[in-house]
């Protein structure tokens, strides 16, 4: 894999504040890169930094494997879009997306060239005339894309494009992204705080949390096995289930224990040794677990409080081994509050973490 | 039946019975007669002035000795205007205020553009390109921006005339740009800051530089506040008269200074009628400034409302 854009030991302090330490990332060419993480942990940072707009107080980045860590913004073959769109407010549409190539000193035909083909690209040819308070979010959000579009850049940074957006024009215009990278190639990293966007659209996802990288991996080994809690917590809508306790065994095989209720790990795929008295935490994705399955050796009574019904799922809130829990059912099997019924578990997808590391065991 | 039925919608409306749609106002409450009532009085109030000071410029002096200082000319002569411009006496010529309404001129215009023009780059420079040492500069000038003037009188006396423009119309331009800067920058600077970063951010990724930014993307989005600013230095700058007093000498006095020196002049009888159409013709820049900026000033407002 040609590295396309590579972060090394970025370290970026705001006075007192380390914002980003000694950060490490390598992105391949052609990737779409999603840098995930919750308000604050620097992705704009991150971002801003890899687009000249920052200077780092310590580190390097290379473009194209040159090192532009000194570079002015526009000599780095970028393109950025920006949450607030930040169209220049008094220059039509066709004005917003040529300025840079105007700014260059570049030809009228070739202008004129690259604006007619953006435009086409985003489907914003009639509005080209109008002035951006003149049209609507969606509509604002593809110009400032066609902006970045025109400048024929090797890189593409987002910096949470669509999050100004009500829920359905997100998803749509999460689609033409998409489609948009499929058909230019481009690399592309991409900030977001919405996981939905990130499972759907990433190469590969960076979990990010206090300025530190806390996972990098595809979106499936992300959801499927994550390194630690923070991530297996952060990951997932409505989020996994957690339970403390303890490794032991029963039966002579590994087991875990909780308040007195036992779970068999037969099937867990463990990266170390299993060893009993290590305190741990257990995590079932509330999708994995069976209601009222075959009888197979690892289940547990429960009775329903709280049905969520969300049309294609539902959501049942039980108490179990002491705590309150999430369980997904297909959205036409229907429990009322007060029912009994019978959990059964998948060890092949569940998580173990080490409750003083936190990391997966 | 339907004569019941009419009788009754009838009285349905009239007394309100049934609430709908907007709900209907008293022309003469008692709030409406106290706002207004209010308004009327401090509109008067303001206008009477102005009202005796027209009046009278357009009396002869016979006319104003009858000493009824509110009727309307029997007569209406423009005679006290064109003395006013061009012959009144102050202690020293005769040839009214036309001198030293072009002096105003003369200052007025370098003073705002100048001033104006490094205002607006200092606040651009301290909301955009956060250079070192940005903050102290920044206290330093607000700082500035509350020291009395007159604590700096006579030291610029000493800088100007060491600089050899003591007493001219460059000096006092010079004081004016330099007076005005701190609370100009105040106002660009805080404008600056609340315009969206990243609007900037993306002009920087398109390319543009220091000026390329300023000219094309910060101006054209900032007209509301440059009117603010040339609101405030013409009317400033053009009513000043402790500076003109102070760093002019007679023959480059503003307009201000000559108007006291025609008005405050002790030979012979006291012209009121000229004194009063001298007062109005130097009170007019700032008026016209006022009523065409004001137009200006709601339009830039309502364009920058918009969100871009
Ligand atoms: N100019 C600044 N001065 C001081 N601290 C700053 C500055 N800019 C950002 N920070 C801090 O750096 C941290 C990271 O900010 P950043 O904007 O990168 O967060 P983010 O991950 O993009 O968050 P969000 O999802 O809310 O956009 C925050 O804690 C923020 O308070
Ligand atoms: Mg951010």
């Amino acid at each position: 894999m040609n590295t396309s854009v590579s972060v090394k030991d970025l370290t970026l302090k705001f006075g007192a504040i380390t914002v980003l330490d000694k950060l490490n990332l390598d992105i391949g060419d052609g990737e779409f890169l999603v840098l995930l993480g919750s308000s604050g942990c620097g992705k704009s940072t991150l971002l801003n930094c890899i687009a000249g707009l920052l200077e780092p107080t310590d580190g390097q980045i290379f473009i194209k494997n040159k090192n532009v860590t000194w570079e002015e913004p526009k000599d780095r073959g970028i393109g950025m879009v920006f949450q607030s769109y930040a169209l220049y407010p008094q220059m039509t549409v066709e004005k917003n997306l040529s300025f840079g190539l105007r700014i260059a000193g570049m030809a009228k035909d070739e202008i004129d060239r690259r604006v007619a083909r953006a435009a086409e690209i985003l489907q914003i040819g009639p509005l080209l005339q109008r002035k951006p308070a003149a049209l609507s979010g969606g509509q604002r959000q593809r110009v400032a894309i066609g902006r970045a579009l025109v400048r024929d850049v090797d890189v593409f940074l987002f910096d949470e494009p669509l999050s100004n957006l009500d829920a359905k024009l997100r998803s749509e215009l999460r689609v033409e992204i998409k489609r948009l990278h499929q058909n230019l190639k481009n690399t592309m990293i991409y900030v977001t705080h919405d996981q939905i966007e990130a499972l759907t659209l990433a190469d590969r996802i960076a979990i990010m949390r206090g300025g530190v990288i806390q996972q990098l991996d595809d979106p499936m080994t992300i959801y499927n096995e994550p390194k630690n809690l923070y991530v297996a917590g952060f990951i997932g809508s409505p989020a996994m289930n957690f339970f403390k306790g303890e490794i032991t065994t029963a039966e002579g095989r590994p087991a875990f224990v909780t308040n007195g209720v036992t779970f068999m790990l037969d099937g867990y795929k463990a990266k170390g040794l299993l060893q009993p008295g290590t305190k741990a935490v257990l995590g079932l994705r509330p999708e994995h677990i069976t209601v009222d399955g075959p009888e197979a050796g690892n289940t547990h009574q429960a009775v329903v409080e709280i049905e969520e019904p969300m049309g294609a799922d539902n959501l049942i809130w039980l108490k179990h081994a002491g705590q309150s829990m999430s369980v997904r059912i297909g959205g036409s099997r229907r429990y009322r509050p007060g029912t009994q019924l019978r959990l059964s578990y998948d060890m092949g997808v569940a998580s173990l973490f080490d409750a003083e590391s936190e990391l997966r065991i | 039946m339907t004569a019941i039925s009419s009788t009754n919608t009838n009285l349905g409306t009239s007394t309100g019975a049934e609430p709908r749609g907007a709900k209907p106002k008293k022309a003469f409450s008692r709030r409406n007669i106290i706002i207004y009532g209010t308004l009327v009085v401090a509109a008067v109030y303001y206008i009477l002035p102005l009202y005796v000071m027209i009046v009278t410029s357009l009396k002869g002096m016979p006319e104003i000795r009858l000493g009824n200082i509110f009727a309307p000319p029997v007569q209406i002569t423009f005679e006290p205007w064109v003395k006013a411009w061009s012959q009144a006496c102050t202690g020293l010529n005769c040839d009214g205020l036309s001198r030293g309404f072009w002096n105003s001129v003369i200052i007025t215009v370098p003073s705002v553009i100048i001033s104006i023009a490094v205002a607006s780059l200092n606040g651009y420079m301290l909301a955009n390109w956060r250079f070192k040492g940005a903050d102290l500069f920044f206290t330093i000038l607000i700082v500035g921006a509350f020291i009395p003037y007159q604590v700096m009188l006579y030291p610029m006396v000493i800088i100007l005339r060491d600089l050899g423009v003591y007493g001219t119309l460059q000096g006092l331009i010079i004081v004016h740009t330099v007076f005005g800067m701190p609370i100009l920058t105040l106002l660009f600077r805080n404008y600056f800051t609340a315009l969206p970063e990243e609007l900037f951010k993306a002009a920087r990724v398109d390319g543009a530089g220091f000026w390329n930014i300023y000219f094309r993307i910060m101006l054209p989005i900032s007209l509301p506040i440059f009117v603010v600013a040339m609101i405030i230095q013409i009317t400033g700058i053009w009513n000043d008269f402790l500076f003109g007093v102070v760093f002019t000498k007679p023959d480059t006095y503003p307009m201000t200074v000559q108007l006291n020196n025609i008005v405050n002049s002790v030979q012979g009888v006291k012209e009121y009628n000229v004194n009063m159409a001298a007062t109005l013709i130097t009170g007019l820049v700032p008026l016209i400034v006022y009523f065409v900026s004001g137009k200006l000033f709601v339009r830039g407002i309502a364009a920058g409302a918009v969100k871009g």
